[in-house]
């Protein structure tokens, strides 16, 4: 069954690159606009030989990593801050719903004016996205506390600190797997769209390139690794959340955030 | 008295720590002179000039326009090819490695290429927004069709429900709490592309005004569109709940009446 | 009315066959109420889903009225184990009775009266505006049959039906069975896997053997037509049949398909 599915897998991404192929040759749209899967080919091996596009990718995933572990220290900071705090987490509900939602390219202007083209520009688009997943399924993660546990560690004379290390810490912890799973792939989208819109360096500026120099090639053959960049991210967090997670033993349904 | 007690503290809740924010962000701005950080006073009220109806009609409806055409575009192709991609094993086995590197790729660099097939009028935007949009519609619809209880598949076989039928009461209402997932994941990215599409390639627009106000210098005006673009993301995630509340109201009751009594 | 003849079901693994079902043949008469009990897992729900027509036998056929069941035929409603999981949660407990009536492309005046006699015969007549999840699980089961009546079928199959509810509910679940059955003259299939239940409930009690399941033995319950929890279960007659129905199965368990003399290991009763 594996094996028919691995050979199903294969078949249908050739049959879509076949298409990708055949589509332009057979002039049902215009080479110009979308060229044959062979050229973009052709490209991406001119751009992995192009040392700029590594830096390009370098910076990247910079801006991608360096975003991601502000936003997970902050959101686990804050998130475990507004649960031990009594009333702090009833006090923020409120503003959280509300700043949650605003969506982070509504920064985008500010981050322009504040640091132009400059690393912190992307910084502060993705740690403004990146940071409300993590944040929201620590306090999701907090609310699955069994209240036995809690009140067992209590008895016990179990102070704060060791009862966020023994009890609240575990029974978050898929929750924030999960957080920071979602929070890679938002963090990879707005670091690309930095750099598309603002200009910042790295993969989305050298795209924004080569549509404005008509490198149509060069623009898919970017794209594709974007493409490819998440499929790894994602790839890469669920292998991570699953051995993380192997000790534990409740198979539960994600979060809806 | 009680009762009313708990509301008072509740509403306290509710607005204690926004009114606090905004205070502190009143008077720590009042006089600034740095350019980037006009006193609140000024934004507030620059608002009521900004935002008139003229500039509602001319940037914000045009918006909310391709945005809503993306998103619900986006909505029924992801739940039809999500239903038929979920309910035969073939097929998503056919598709999936696809499926999963098209959904990795960042919605925003759709711009640029589809730019250059639709130009940059308003089907350019709102084939923006429905590509980006589809994806999490679309591998949540899968998932939730593929989940449906085998219990109540053999039931509706049963009693002859086959067909368009079962589709409607069975197959869509069981998959629904996903597709809701999905639908709200895809909320936040049409946003996002609606803005980035404007502000890419628009003559007007919110994210067009947005970027028109940076370059220009109209700082508090610039203020202005961003808190309008955070205000429209929180009454269209306000609306998304309440439908999402109405439709999902069995799924909720469910999920209480089985966490109750497990 | 209902024939399984020669039945026999093998399912295809990955690399692996299971015989679940070698060969079944027994017949249901019409108006009859059967239960068919045997030692747990030994294909009871296999065989029901083939006689539905949800599963496609690998040998012999299953007959309804003379006519071979290919699908799930329309004269046949099924009571499932997993209430819970059989009442659709989105739709209220009238939708779900009604639902099937629909696809049968009844006229909604029909519909309308077919369901609220159904609800008013187990007893639930004010609970149409409910959810499913609403209610306990013995109303929930109790829906599940109101389903199955409205359905107006020829033959009512039901699968362990009372095996997930607690002991007083079941005895009432019983005693609704019995009625329903008394009262409307259905032909029903009842599988159990508790004794004292299909003694109890059944005007015939099949017993099945261990998987690959055949007929172990087919024993009459000459009890009278009207039951009482209280008064049917202290008859001597009561405990003789559950002895025999019990010394069939803990033989069928050993793997001996001829019947068991004497009472084996008496007070043994593990079930």
């Amino acid at each position: 069954m594996k094996h028919l599915n691995l050979v199903l897998g294969a078949a249908g991404l050739a049959v879509f690159l076949a298409v990708g192929e055949a589509v332009p040759r057979l002039g049902l749209v215009k080479e110009a606009y979308f060229p044959p899967v062979s050229t973009i080919a052709g490209a991406l091996a001119r751009e992995v030989s192009d040392p700029a596009f590594w830096t390009a990718l370098g910076d990247t995933l910079t801006g991608w990593a360096v975003g991601l572990a502000l936003a997970v220290a902050g959101g686990l900071l804050a998130g475990v801050l507004l649960s031990v705090v009594p009333y702090l987490r009833e006090a923020t509900a409120s503003t959280v719903e509300f700043l949650r939602p605003i969506p982070s390219v509504a920064l985008i202007p500010l981050a322009v004016l504040l640091y132009g083209t400059e690393l912190r520009s992307v910084l502060l688009l993705v740690v403004y996205a990146a940071f409300w997943q993590i944040l929201i399924q620590v306090l999701y993660g907090v609310q699955d506390v069994d209240p036995v546990a809690e009140a067992t560690a209590r008895s016990y004379g179990l102070g704060t600190l060791a009862r966020v290390r023994y009890v609240l810490w575990p029974t978050a912890l898929p929750y924030v797997m999960t957080g920071v799973r979602l929070a890679a792939a938002v963090a990879l989208i707005l670091s690309v769209t930095a750099e598309l819109v603002i200009g910042a360096p790295g993969l989305g500026a050298r795209i924004a390139v080569a549509q404005t120099s008509q490198a149509v090639p060069e623009m898919y053959a970017l794209i594709v690794v974007t493409g490819l960049l998440g499929l790894l991210i994602n790839v890469g967090a669920r292998t991570v959340e699953r051995r993380a997670l192997s000790w534990h033993q409740s198979v539960r349904g994600e979060v809806a955030v | 008295m009680n009762g009313t007690f708990r509301v008072l503290r509740r509403l306290l809740f509710v607005v204690a720590l926004p009114a606090v924010l905004l205070t502190v962000w009143w008077f720590a701005s009042a006089g600034s002179t740095d350019v980037y950080w006009p006193p609140l006073e000024t934004i507030v009220a620059a608002f009521p000039e900004v935002w008139d109806g003229e500039r509602i009609r001319a940037d914000l409806l045009p918006s909310l326009w391709r945005l809503l055409s993306g998103y619900a575009l986006a909505a029924v192709v992801g739940v039809a090819l999500g239903t038929l991609i979920g309910s035969y094993r073939t097929v998503r086995a056919f598709c999936e490695p696809v499926l999963e590197f098209l959904r990795a790729v960042p919605p925003p660099v759709l711009v640029p290429v589809i730019m250059l097939f639709a130009g940059i009028g308003d089907g350019m935007k709102i084939v923006v927004i429905a590509v980006g949009c589809v994806w999490p519609i679309l591998l949540n619809t899968v998932e939730g069709v593929r989940a449906v209880d085998p219990v109540m598949t053999e039931t509706a076989r049963c009693y002859g429900v086959g067909g368009a039928a079962r589709l409607r009461h069975l197959v869509l209402p069981s998959a629904s709490p996903q597709i809701f997932a999905g639908l709200r994941q895809s909320l936040s990215i049409g946003i996002i592309l609606m803005v980035i599409s404007e502000m890419f390639a628009a003559s007007n627009g919110l994210g067009f005004a947005i970027v028109q106000f940076q370059r220009g210098f109209a700082i508090p005006g610039m203020w202005t569109g961003i808190l309008v673009l955070g205000l429209l993301g929180f009454l269209l995630s306000v609306v998304f709940q309440l439908v999402e509340r109405r439709v999902l109201s069995w799924y909720h009751g469910l999920r209480d009446s089985s966490r109750r009594s497990p | 009315m209902l024939d399984v003849r020669g039945l026999r079901k093998v399912y295809e693994g990955s690399g692996r066959t299971v015989e679940a079902v070698r060969d079944l043949t027994f017949s249901v008469a019409a108006g009859e109420l059967v239960c068919l009990v045997g030692p747990s897992g030994c294909g009871k729900t296999t065989l029901l889903k083939c006689m539905s027509g949800l599963l496609a036998p690998t040998g012999g056929e299953v007959l309804l009225d003379g006519r071979r069941v290919t699908g799930p035929p329309p004269g046949m409603a099924f009571v499932f184990q997993e209430y819970g999981r059989s009442l659709f949660p989105w739709m209220r407990v009238g939708q779900n009775v009604e639902l099937p009536l629909k696809q049968k492309g009844m006229a909604k005046e029909r519909r309308r009266a077919l369901v609220a006699d159904a609800l008013e015969s187990v007893g639930l007549a004010d609970a149409a505006k409910a959810y499913p999840w609403q209610l306990s699980g013995g109303m929930q089961q109790r829906v599940a049959i109101a389903r199955a009546l409205a359905y107006e079928p020829q033959v009512l199959l039901m699968d362990e039906p009372f095996a997930a509810v607690d002991a007083q509910t079941r005895a009432d679940l019983e005693d609704l069975v019995r009625r329903l059955w008394r009262e409307r003259g259905i032909t029903v299939l009842f599988v159990t896997h508790d004794i004292d239940e299909a003694v109890y409930l059944g005007e015939r009690v099949v017993v099945l053997s261990a998987s690959p399941t055949v007929v172990q033995e087919e024993l009459v319950v000459d009890l009278p037509v009207e039951r009482d929890q209280l008064n049917t279960r202290v008859q001597p007659r009561f405990a003789e049949l559950r002895t025999r129905v019990y010394e069939q199965i803990q033989a069928a368990k050993r793997g001996s398909v001829s019947a068991a003399p004497g009472a084996p290991g008496a007070g043994v009763e593990k079930e």
